[in-house]
């Protein structure tokens, strides 16, 4: 048995037990990616020494009886847009191919401390900027269920890799439904926590008010062991949030009392480019939350059709703030004579088209002449989608929706038009401007020959206890 | 409404991308395009909405100012495309 495959409360029993011991688990995990990573491109660097310097450690712990935590000794990919210290960080780009970090991420920090094993860092779209994985300077990524198709992006790799079994858990970045999306063309459980609950110090930023890490998993279980374990008020982040009177997650086996809402908007026969599967999965889906108990009403989201053009003016004028300081001085790739010259060539030569495009967008968006037009008035629209969910909450508990319009789209299928591809993030969008949580879990198990499809649950702010519970009760049912 | 290769020219000058004069026409065609999709916005009525300031509600964090130096100073600088001893060089902007 591939021994990746287990969950991670699973395999923690086994090392506890001394069945197996911390590097054997990540000497599984190592053997695995490179048996596989030549076909699907998950990795973009595989940290062998370092696992397993980091698992004899461990090992030695246990062997002297020392007290060791749940997630000591399991194997975790990171997205390479998440610093390591002396690990090697590109955010899937050439202008930092050759950027060492010279510090942790705090979440990496904190699952150092738990003792998590780190096998390597994550193939991604560049800077985050794209939704299946195809805009990555180091090659796409395949879906490890079909290799013609996507896996999903921006954490393309950080999926594929949980979802291909060469780790038991990943960490993600989400923008815009960066770690749900992939999440649901890949068959596993991916959460983009509240705004403000995981620290983004350490985290290459794509946009400073969106941006969130998260768990990539095979369980809703592990992937509330993990938020756990990295969620918190950081001293180094002052967008972090004080969530220490947060609610638990509750422990039940039906959803008697929670009351579901289900956007008119976002199922309705006008939603452009809702696949039937995925309506059909989707409706199935909320017909078996019924069934466990939950009580499901239409709610509305009136302002569902300009979540596009908030969303995106307002991360490419973040963005093309965050990506000015790739500009050949401190670090990265650095060409030309002149000053000038250093900052035209090394940004031309270094940046792809995606991140060319939004940082031009964004410098559009804000400059002198149509700031107020375009920024100020997206800005404003955003208080607009935030109340729709403000009102909607005052109603419902949690809303269901798809995750994504399709399934996992053929490679090379939405790269001509970049509208098109913003188009398939429709439903995550949302999510992200009004700060939200939302988890992505996998509407039925996956089946061998069948496209996943997930199910997206929103709560309210500093909700997650209801995502555990709700996607953990359906999780269960396996049907 | 039509970005026109001058208006990407400008734009690009201002985010400092070297982009070729073919690029300029690829972006300024796309750009159009996105920004032509995104007029819907005008249809929306904000003259009372105040823009969103901060989604969570976080507000003004301070701490001392107290500094403490990175113990690791040589790995950052190191990271720099041309240096000089300790410090970073650049290119002259005089």
């Amino acid at each position: 048995m591939n021994l990746q495959q287990l969950t991670i409360t699973e395999a923690h029993n086994k090392i506890k037990n001394k069945e197996i011991t911390a590097t054997e688990l990540t000497q599984s995990a190592l053997d695995e990616i490179e048996k596989s990573n030549p076909k699907i491109n998950s990795f973009i660097t595989v940290t062998k020494d370092l696992a397993l310097n980091q698992a004899k450690a461990i090992d030695e712990k246990i062997q002297t009886g020392e007290e060791v935590g749940i997630l000591a000794g399991i194997p975790v990919a990171l997205k390479d847009n998440i610093l390591v210290k002396d690990l090697k960080c590109t955010a899937g780009s050439k202008i930092l191919e050759n950027y060492t970090s010279p510090y942790d991420a705090t979440v990496v920090e904190r699952l150092k401390q738990a003792g998590a094993i780190i096998v390597g860092k994550t193939n991604l779209d560049e800077f985050a900027m794209g939704s299946s994985g195809e805009n990555s300077a180091y090659g796409p990524t395949k879906n490890p269920l079909d290799h013609t198709r996507v896996p999903g992006g921006s954490s393309s790799g950080s999926t594929a890799a949980v979802a291909a079994n060469q780790c038991i858990f990943a960490l993600g970045s989400d923008t815009g439904g960066s770690i749900r999306e992939p999440a649901s063309f890949c068959g596993v459980v991916g959460l983009k926590p509240t705004y403000g609950r995981v620290s983004r110090y350490g985290l290459i930023a794509l946009a400073s008010s969106l941006d969130q890490i998260g768990p990539l998993t095979k369980t809703v279980e592990d992937a509330r062991i993990i938020f756990e374990a990295i969620k918190g008020k950081d001293k180094f982040d002052s967008t972090t949030a004080d969530d220490s009177q947060a609610a638990p997650t509750e422990k039940a086996d039906n959803l008697r009392g929670i009351k579901i809402g289900i956007p008119r908007e976002y199922l309705n026969e006008e939603t452009k480019g809702l696949e039937s599967e995925v309506k059909d999965s989707v409706s199935q889906a909320i017909e078996k939350l019924k069934s466990l108990g939950a009580e499901i009403l239409q709610i509305n989201l009136p302002h569902t059709e300009y979540v596009l053009p908030v969303y995106y003016l307002i991360m490419a004028a973040e963005a093309s703030a965050n990506l000015a300081r790739f500009d050949g001085i401190k670090y990265g790739l650095s060409e030309g004579n002149s000053l000038l010259d250093v900052y035209l060539k090394s940004r031309d030569r270094g940046l792809g088209a995606e991140p060319k495009r939004r940082i031009m967008l964004g410098a559009y968006a804000l400059s002198s002449g149509y700031y107020d037009a375009y920024y100020l008035k997206a800005k404003k629209v955003q208080a607009l989608i935030k109340n729709d969910f403000d009102q909607a909450f005052k109603s419902v508990d949690a809303l269901v929706t798809p995750v994504a319009p399709t399934t996992a789209f053929k490679l090379g299928e939405k790269s001509e038009d970049p509208l098109t591809m913003y188009l398939s993030d429709i439903f995550t969008l949302p999510v992200n401007l009004a700060g939200l949580p939302a988890i992505s879990i996998p509407s039925c198990p996956v089946k061998e020959g069948v496209l996943p499809v997930g199910l997206q649950i929103i709560s309210n702010q500093f909700r997650e206890d209801l995502l555990f519970k709700i996607a953990g009760i359906y999780e269960n049912l396996k049907l | 409404m039509s970005i026109t290769k001058e208006q990407i020219e400008h734009i690009a000058q201002l985010a400092r991308l070297g982009i070729s004069d073919e690029e300029k026409e690829k972006y300024a065609a796309e750009l159009s395009r996105i920004l032509d999709y995104f007029k819907k916005l005008e249809q929306v009525d904000t003259k009372d909405v105040l823009p969103i300031k901060q989604v969570v509600g976080i507000n003004n964090v301070t701490r001392e100012d107290e500094s403490s130096a990175f113990e690791n100073r040589e790995k950052i600088v190191s990271n720099a495309p041309a240096t000089e001893g300790k410090f970073i060089k650049v290119k002259s902007i005089l």
